[in-house]
C-alpha cells in the first residue's frame, strides 16, 4: 500500500477520467479528420474537451491547440513564437526557476541566434516584476514566466507581469502546468498571450496537454503535416487523452475550488506537524503566496535522496530535487536559484498532496518522516545532535 | 554465507554486471527484503573529448543503469539510483590524480571501496532502515569468536578474489557487509545466474579504471584540469639512466609507472623499465629488469582487518598488485603503528609506490597499506 505525495510530478486517473477514457477507447476509433460517422463520432469527443479546456481557462474554443503535454506546449509557445520570421537578433525575458521545456526552448533560440535574459529570484522563490521591466529591450518580443513553480508551489506575479508585456507591446507566455486545477487559470483576468497546461498533473492520463494560444498571435508549428489543429499542430489528435483532458476540465471547473481548500487544509496539518515535531526544519517559499498542495521543507543534516527512498520503503511517495537521467538525484535548480546552497537544496523534500490524499494518510505521513529523519540524523556525520 | 535473521532487511548494490544481479535473485529466493541500488559515481557526458564513442558501456553509464533496473524490476525489489559523484571526485578522483601527479600508480577501487561503497553507501543503506548491504564481490566475511573480530578472507574463486582491493574495511563495515558470492566459483555464479532467470548475456566485466576511459589515464588527468579551468602546467622532464644519464625527454611523470617498458621515448639495445620515478625532479629514472627486484618495502597507512595490530615481527603473504602471487615475507613492526616494513624472502620485481601490499595469513586477510 503506498500513499501517493507527489502529484505535483503526476496524478492517478480520476474515476471520471477512466470511464470517460474507457468508453473513448472502446467507441471512439475514428479518425477526427474522416468523413464518416466513426471519425465524426471522435470528432464530437475532441471539439466537446476543446469546449470544456476553453470554458475553465476562459478562452475561446478556437484558441485551444491541443498538444503531447505540457512540454510541447512550452515548445510550442517559446519556439513557435521565436521562430516565426526567424530567431536571429529576437530577445526572450524568462526566469531561472522555469520548467526545463521551457528553459530547454530557450537554450534552442538561443542557438538559432536570439538573447535570452533569465531572471533571478528572491529568497522566497518569486520572480520581481519590475525585474522584468528593467530586463526589456526593444527587441524583446517574448516574455516567458511560469504560473506556478513545480518544485515550491510559489505562485508569480503573472496578472502583473502581463501589464507590463501589454504596455510594452511584448507577448507573454505563462507555463500553467503545474497552476491550473490548483488555482483559478483564467486566461483574460492573467492577461496571457499564451498559457500551457498538461493532463497528467490533473487525474488524466499522460500524453496530452493544451497550449492556449490568444486570438491573433501567430505561431510556427513544431511539426509538419497534415492541417490539423488549425495548421499549429500536424498529427493526428490523440482523441482519448484529448477527451480526458475534457473530462478533467469539466470536473475542475465544478470542484476545483472546494478541493483547493481542502488540500490547503490538509498540506497545512502537514507542515504544521512536521515542524512542531522536527527540529531543523524550514519551509521553501515561506514567504510566498504558494499553491495549496505544495510543501517543499527542508531538512538539517538529511541527504533528501535518502530521505526519499526511506519514506518509499515505508510506504509514501514524495520527490526530491530532479531525476537526471540514469534516476539519480540532482539538486534542483529552482532551489539553487533562490539562493539555496546544494547542501540545502539536496536537504529539500517535496510533498504535492491531490485526490486521493485525507488526514488519515496525512498523519501517517507526518509520523513516517519524523521517525525517517531521526534515524537518518543520528547516522549523519554532518548533523549537530541538539 | 552467515547465519542472517529471517525478516533481515539487505541493500544490494547492483552494477548492472551478472555478479551484483545474481545476489540481488539469489537474497530474494533466500526470502529476504531487499532494496537494490546502483551508485551513479562519475557523470559521463563529462570530458566527452575522452569518449570518441556514445557514453555507455561503462561504469555508471545509462546502460548499467538500464540493467540493474531491469535486473530488480523482474525480481520485484525496489531499486534506487543514489549519487555519490561528489563523493566520488572528492575522495576517489582527486586523490587519484593528486598520485599520479606526484609520480606514484594509484588504486582508485580501494579508495572507492573505503570511501563510498562501505562508508557512504553503507551509511545510505543504514539510513534507509537495512541491516546490511550485499554486494558481488569475491571475497568472505566471518566472525572469528576467539579473537573477537570480523574476518576477511579470499573469494573461494582464486582467480576472482578481490581483497586486495578490499583490505581498507573497518570492523564496523565488515559487520554489516555480506558478500555472498565469496563461497562460490564464478563459473557456478553463472550458473545459479541462468537458473534463476538473471540475464547473463554479453556482460563484459568491469575494467579496472572505471571512469578512465580506454585506460588512459594521462589523457584523464589532462581533460580534467581543462574542465576544470585550471592549466595544467605541461611537466617536462628526463628519463635518465641509474647512472644519471639523460637518456630522452618526456612529458611528465604521471605517463610512468614502476615496470613499465613501453613508450619510454627510445630504442635501446637491451629491455629497459622504469624502476623509479620522482615528481620533484621530474626524473624517470630506467633500467635493466634485473634493477626492479626490490627485496623489502614500507607500508603506510596499515590498517589491520583480521587480526589486531602487531607488535612483534611475524611471518605472512604479501600482495603488491592484484595480479601478483602473494609472497612469502616478514612483518615487521616500526616505531610509527601505521607503517609496517615487509622484508620478502626472495626480491620481487616492480613494487610500486602508490599500490597497496595486502598481509595474508593464507586466506586470511591481516591488513595492508600502502607501498611508499
Amino acid at each position: 500500500m503506498t500513499y501517493y505525495f507527489d502529484h505535483n510530478a503526476t496524478t492517478p486517473l480520476s474515476a471520471a477520467v477512466l470511464t470517460c477514457v474507457s468508453r473513448v477507447l472502446r467507441e471512439c476509433y475514428g479518425n477526427p479528420s474522416s468523413i464518416h460517422s466513426a471519425g465524426q463520432a471522435a470528432r464530437q469527443e475532441v471539439e466537446l474537451a476543446r469546449g470544456h479546456v476553453a470554458c475553465l481557462l476562459n478562452a475561446h474554443p478556437s484558441e485551444i491547440v491541443f498538444t503531447s503535454g505540457g512540454t510541447e506546449s512550452d515548445n510550442l509557445a517559446v519556439l513557435g513564437a521565436v521562430r516565426l520570421g526567424g530567431a536571429a537578433g529576437k530577445h526572450v525575458v524568462t526566469t531561472a526557476i522555469e520548467h526545463p521545456a521551457v528553459l530547454g526552448a530557450c537554450a534552442q533560440v538561443v542557438r538559432e541566434g536570439a538573447e535570452v535574459t533569465y531572471l533571478e529570484v528572491g529568497g522566497a522563490g518569486v520572480v520581481n516584476p519590475d525585474a522584468v521591466q528593467r530586463a526589456l529591450r526593444p527587441s524583446t518580443m517574448l516574455i516567458s514566466v511560469m504560473h506556478a513553480n513545480n518544485e515550491t508551489g510559489a505562485i508569480q506575479p503573472v496578472a502583473h507581469i502581463s501589464e507590463i508585456a501589454r504596455t510594452a507591446g511584448v507577448l507573454f507566455h505563462s507555463d500553467g502546468v503545474q497552476a491550473v486545477g490548483r488555482l483559478a487559470a483564467n486566461v483574460q483576468a492573467l492577461g496571457v498571450d499564451l498559457y500551457s497546461l498538461s493532463a497528467h498533473k490533473l487525474n488524466a492520463p499522460k500524453g496530452a496537454g493544451a497550449l492556449f494560444v490568444r486570438k491573433g498571435v501567430k505561431l510556427q508549428a513544431l511539426q509538419f503535416g497534415g492541417r490539423h489543429e488549425r495548421e499549429r499542430r500536424a498529427g493526428t489528435e490523440n482523441v482519448p487523452g484529448i477527451a480526458a483532458l475534457g473530462c478533467t476540465a469539466d470536473q475542475l471547473q465544478q470542484h476545483r475550488a472546494v478541493e483547493s481548500q481542502r488540500l490547503a487544509g490538509l498540506r497545512d496539518r502537514l507542515e504544521s506537524s512536521i515542524l512542531r515535531r522536527v527540529p531543523g526544519v524550514r519551509t521553501n517559499s515561506a514567504g510566498a503566496q504558494r499553491l495549496a498542495n505544495t510543501s517543499s521543507l527542508q531538512f538539517d543534516g538529511i541527504q533528501g535522496e535518502a530521505l526519499v527512498i526511506a519514506l518509499d520503503l515505508a510506504g509514501f511517495a514524495v520527490s526530491s530535487g530532479a531525476a537526471c537521467s540514469s534516476g539519480a538525484v540532482e539538486p534542483s535548480h529552482v532551489l539553487l536559484a533562490m539562493g539555496l546552497t546544494r547542501t540545502e537544496a539536496r536537504a529539500s523534500i517535496r510533498f504535492s498532496l491531490g485526490q486521493g490524499n485525507d488526514e488519515i494518510q496525512v498523519d501517517a505521513l507526518a509520523d513516517a518522516v519524523v521517525a525517517s529523519v531521526a534515524r537518518l540524523r543520528k547516522l549523519s556525520p554532518v548533523y549537530e545532535h541538539a | 554465507m552467515r547465519e542472517l535473521k529471517p525478516d533481515a532487511f539487505i541493500a544490494v548494490a547492483m552494477s548492472g554486471g551478472v555478479d551484483s544481479s545474481t545476489v540481488a535473485a539469489m537474497l530474494k529466493r533466500d526470502g529476504f527484503r531487499l532494496a537494490g541500488m546502483t551508485m551513479q559515481l562519475w557523470n559521463q557526458r563529462r570530458l566527452p573529448e575522452l569518449m570518441p564513442e556514445s557514453p555507455t558501456g561503462r561504469c555508471c553509464s545509462l546502460d548499467d543503469v538500464y540493467d540493474a533496473r531491469a535486473v530488480a524490476g523482474m525480481f520485484g525489489i525496489p531499486y534506487y539510483v543514489v549519487n555519490f559523484e561528489k563523493a566520488f571526485e572528492e575522495s576517489v578522483v582527486k586523490p587519484f590524480i593528486d598520485e599520479y601527479l606526484a609520480g606514484r600508480t594509484p588504486i582508485p577501487c580501494t579508495l572507492c571501496n573505503n570511501h563510498v561503497k562501505f562508508d557512504r553507501f553503507l551509511e545510505m543503506a543504514e539510513g534507509v532502515g537495512a541491516d546490511y548491504i550485499a554486494t558481488g564481490h569475491y571475497a568472505r566475511v566471518g566472525y572469528n569468536d576467539a579473537s573477537g573480530r570480523w574476518e576477511l578472507r579470499r573469494g573461494v574463486d582464486q582467480g576472482k578474489d578481490q581483497t586486495y582491493f578490499l583490505w581498507g574495511l573497518l570492523q564496523q563495515q565488515l559487520a554489516r557487509t555480506l558478500f555472498p558470492l565469496g563461497e562460490m566459483r564464478k563459473p557456478d555464479v553463472r550458473l545459479l545466474a541462468e537458473e534463476l532467470g538473471v540475464p547473463t548475456a554479453s556482460k563484459h566485466d568491469s575494467q579496472e579504471i572505471c571512469f578512465v576511459p580506454n585506460g588512459d589515464y594521462a589523457a584523464f588527468i589532462e581533460a580534467y584540469f581543462a574542465e576544470q579551468g585550471r592549466e595544467f602546467a605541461v611537466p617536462r622532464g628526463e628519463v635518465v639512466d641509474e647512472a644519471g644519464h639523460a637518456l630522452a625527454a618526456h612529458a611528465g611523470v604521471h605517463h610512468f609507472t614502476v615496470g613499465q617498458r613501453k613508450g619510454l621515448g627510445f630504442a635501446a639495445g637491451e629491455p629497459l623499465y622504469v624502476i623509479g620515478t620522482n615528481a620533484a625532479t621530474q626524473q624517470v629514472v630506467v633500467g635493466r629488469g634485473e634493477q626492479l627486484q626490490r627485496a623489502s618495502l614500507r607500508a603506510a597507512h596499515v590498517n589491520w582487518v583480521s587480526i589486531a595490530a602487531i607488535h612483534d615481527e611475524r611471518p605472512a603473504q604479501v600482495k603488491i598488485r592484484n595480479r601478483h602471487a602473494a609472497a612469502d615475507a616478514s612483518l615487521r613492526p616500526t616505531a610509527d603503528p601505521s607503517i609496517v616494513e615487509v622484508v620478502f624472502a626472495q626480491p620481487q620485481r616492480a613494487v610500486t609506490p602508490g599500490q597497496a601490499a595486502v598481509f595474508y595469513d593464507g586466506d586470511v586477510v591481516l591488513g595492508g597499506g600502502w607501498i611508499e
